[in-house]
């Protein structure tokens, strides 16, 4: 199995990789740090993976997207699982006052993100197979104060990742969006990252991993958060309005 | 203080410590220099935390910076001639265990619990069962990467004159971080582990098979009834194993099937549970004694299979405590310390009694000696329990043996100076910005 891992420095990603390392998959991890990539590649070669090659690319400004994919796919001899991790929270606050935090927040996780889904999505259907994985997040099912700004990049993402599920239904390939609750990862740092809500990296990883082989097209990470997004998603504008989450 | 959170919540294992610490944990090993520069900078001590697996104040740093060394888990090299393993130090044991064991390779030394990170298995230097063979696992690291809090990262090789290595070795995370360590992995025939289950009557009869099997079984270990009286006292089963010589390498991983959400109410354990307990795990592990071929997991590490075993003890926590005495005087003081326990009618469920063999640990804190070690563990039981442990803690003294640091959170300086005769040398290791809970108790 050759798998392409955009932001493979992600600690989902990372962990998302090891699943695949002890499948004896072929990988190749992208980034935008070679020190970090290396020392991911030698991890993951010690637990199991045929392959583990890098590649550094500013993945968030690409500039020829489709011919940067031929040249990942080359890399491999060809591809079957594409996983998309990177993305930032950003600052909220700086994001409502300057219009430059928030187009930054939104080429990261949602522009350039859906450049690489679609150029990924004629790879696949090219070939009549594949899986598309995209980390999107729970913070796209309903906008609050705290972070609506990436919310709707992550929003926008869920869509798009549906529509390309959509375009494959009836052929081979697949894409499936895995949303994440709140992760202990350095993106989280900071946080008080106390309570049962808090996943940790491997938990969204067996979704991810999982979710390559299904049918989703959404996958909520941990499983719990269907239900808890499924409430948040439909209380009452007054209420919501009152809660500080 | 920008990569550090504060938490109250940071419990030793034993339940009974806990404290409000200023917590990091950074992904990748190049960001430790900054964590600590934060502390300093914000004028707090500094300690390694991997995965808390020590039940005293070891451990803990209240008031003070903790990093958190659990992401820091990857791989750096592995040679599968030699077997030298080079990683991280957030690495667990069970990590290691779940790659390796189907390749034929097993942890030299390993604890009763696979939960480990390899950073607080060398700086605990831990033992476990094959001691008289192996050593502790100080004997099987080769080299470490420690970094000092003035910026500095030191390659330690075992070979090392300076004494660094030694101070490390055991150092209770006093000397700096362990960033990194390569050990030697041991090969193994299969994942499989031949054992015999022996019942003793009494402690004559546990020094005798204890003797008889050194020479010829990989692992022993015995579980003592410790509310046993009169004639019956230190009675208790005797296991002694090795790897199996030909079977599967591959054993499945079992997730804990079971966790105890919360602390129990402490009723549930009182003297009639423990006792109960005690006298039936005797009776049906007499009956079933004999020999059996097991997965290495339930063997290792019976008590992994449930998660947070120690919320049993309730709210209120417990004690561990973990001696070693010599072998001079090892009968009579196991004898007297098993009368103790039973005269104050305070039982304990892990009774855990081994001979350690002559191999020298390489730390300058090293807990193991020659000699014969027991473990216990009480639910805390306040005053009541405090004056049995220091009962306990007289025979011990008198006996020429010490305790094991990551199992107390209340002996003396005195105690733990008399017991740990280099701790003055140790010091001289001890990097200025590093501290604990453990070490401001017994060093000031
Ligand atoms: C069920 C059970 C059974 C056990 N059986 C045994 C046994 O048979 N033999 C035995 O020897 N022990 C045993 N122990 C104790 C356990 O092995 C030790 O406490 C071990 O050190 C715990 O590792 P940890 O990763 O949880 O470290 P922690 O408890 O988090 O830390 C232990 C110490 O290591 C330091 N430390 C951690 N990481 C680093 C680092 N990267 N750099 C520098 N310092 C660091 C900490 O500061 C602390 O002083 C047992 C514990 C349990 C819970
Ligand atoms: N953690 C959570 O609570 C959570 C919750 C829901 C969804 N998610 C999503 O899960 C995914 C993975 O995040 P994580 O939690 O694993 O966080 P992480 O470890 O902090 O990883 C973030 C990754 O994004 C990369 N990145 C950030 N900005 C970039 C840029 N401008 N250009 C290129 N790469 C950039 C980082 O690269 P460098 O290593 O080079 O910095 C890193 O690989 C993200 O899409 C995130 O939105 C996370």
């Amino acid at each position: 199995m050759r798998v392409i891992i955009l932001g493979a420095t992600s600690a989902i990603a990372e962990a998302t990789a090891r699943l695949y390392a002890s499948e004896g998959a072929d990988l190749l991890l992208v980034g935008r740090q070679q020190a970090k990539l290396d020392a991911i590649a030698a991890d993951l070669k010690v637990r199991g993976a045929v392959r583990a090659e890098t590649a550094v690319y500013d993945l968030a400004a690409p500039e020829n997207v489709r011919s940067a994919l031929a040249q990942f796919c080359a890399t491999l001899g060809g591809v079957d699982h594409v996983l998309i991790a990177y993305g930032v929270l950003g600052e909220q606050d700086e994001a409502e006052q300057l219009t430059d935090v928030a187009e930054e927040i939104l080429q990261v996780n949602f522009n350039s993100v859906a450049a690489w889904c679609l150029a990924v999505a004629d790879v696949f259907e090219g070939q009549a197979r594949g899986s598309l994985v995209v980390l999107g997040s729970v913070a796209g099912d309903r906008g609050r104060r705290a972070n609506y700004v990436y919310g709707a990049a992550k929003a926008g993402l869920a869509t798009l990742v549906e529509g390309i599920s959509h375009r494959f239904a009836s052929n081979g390939p697949r894409a499936a969006i895995v949303k994440p609750g709140p992760t202990i990862t350095p993106m989280t740092e900071g946080m008080n990252r106390k309570g049962a809500l808090w996943a940790t990296p491997e938990q969204i990883a067996r979704v991810a991993r999982r979710a390559a082989d299904r049918t989703g097209p959404v996958f909520y990470a941990p499983g719990r958060w269907r239900l808890i997004m499924l409430i948040i998603r439909n209380l009452p504008t007054v209420i919501f309005n009152r809660m500080s989450i | 203080m920008r990569s550090f959170v504060s938490k109250d919540d940071i419990r030793s294992w034993g339940g009974i410590l806990q404290g409000q610490h200023f917590v990091s944990r950074p992904n990748w090993r190049d960001q430790l220099p900054r964590s600590i520069a934060e502390a300093r900078d914000a004028d707090h001590s500094l300690l390694a935390i991997g995965l808390g697996r020590s039940y005293g104040d070891s451990g803990l740093n209240p008031g003070g910076a903790l990093v958190d060394m659990t992401a820091l888990g990857r791989i750096i090299s592995f040679d599968p001639a030699t077997g030298l393993l080079r990683a991280e130090a957030g690495i667990s044991f069970a990590d290691i265990l779940d790659l390796f064991v189907r390749r034929g390779f097993f942890l030299p030394v390993t604890p009763g619990t696979r939960f480990v990170t390899l950073g607080g298995a060398i700086a605990n230097d831990v033992h476990g069962k094959n001691h008289h063979l192996a050593g502790t696992i100080g004997r099987w690291v080769r080299r470490i990467g420690l970094l000092r809090s003035d910026g500095t990262e030191i390659e330690l090789r075992d070979d090392d004159q300076t004494g660094l290595f030694a101070a490390t070795i055991g150092g209770l995370g006093l000397t700096g971080l362990i960033t990194w360590a390569e050990i030697e992995l041991m090969r193994i025939p299969s994942a499989l582990m031949d054992v015999e289950t022996l019942p003793f009557a009494n402690v004559d009869e546990f020094f005798a098979v204890a003797a008889e099997s050194e020479g010829s079984a990989d692992y022993t270990v015995a579980w003592v009834d410790c509310l046993a009286k009169g004639n019956a006292l230190g009675r208790g089963l005797f296991t002694r194993a090795r790897h199996a010589p030909r079977g599967t390498k591959l054993a499945r991983v079992e997730k804990p099937k079971l966790t105890v959400p919360f602390s129990m109410p402490s009723f549930v354990l009182n003297n009639l549970s423990i006792g109960l307990f005690n006298s039936l795990y005797f009776y049906k592990g007499r009956r079933a004694a004999g020999k059996a071929t097991t997965p290495y997991l339930p063997y290792f590490y019976p008590l992994d299979s449930i998660g947070h075993w120690n919320r049993i003890y309730g709210r209120r926590g417990m004690y561990q405590y973990q001696s070693v005495v010599p072998p001079v005087t090892a009968r009579d003081a196991t004898t007297e310390m098993l009368k103790a326990i039973s005269k104050a009618g305070e039982g304990s469920f892990l009774a855990v009694l081994k001979t350690f063999g002559e191999k020298v640990s390489p730390g300058l804190l090293s807990f193991p000696q020659a000699g014969t070690t027991l473990a216990l563990d009480f639910p805390n039981r306040g005053q009541l329990t405090l004056d049995l442990l220091s009962r306990l803690d007289d025979i011990v003294r008198e006996a020429g043996g010490r305790l094991y640091p990551a199992k107390d959170g209340r002996i003396s300086a005195a105690m733990f100076r008399a017991g740990y005769p280099a701790w003055e040398t140790f010091a001289q290791h001890v990097d200025p910005a590093f501290s604990s809970a453990f070490w401001r108790r017994i060093s000031e």
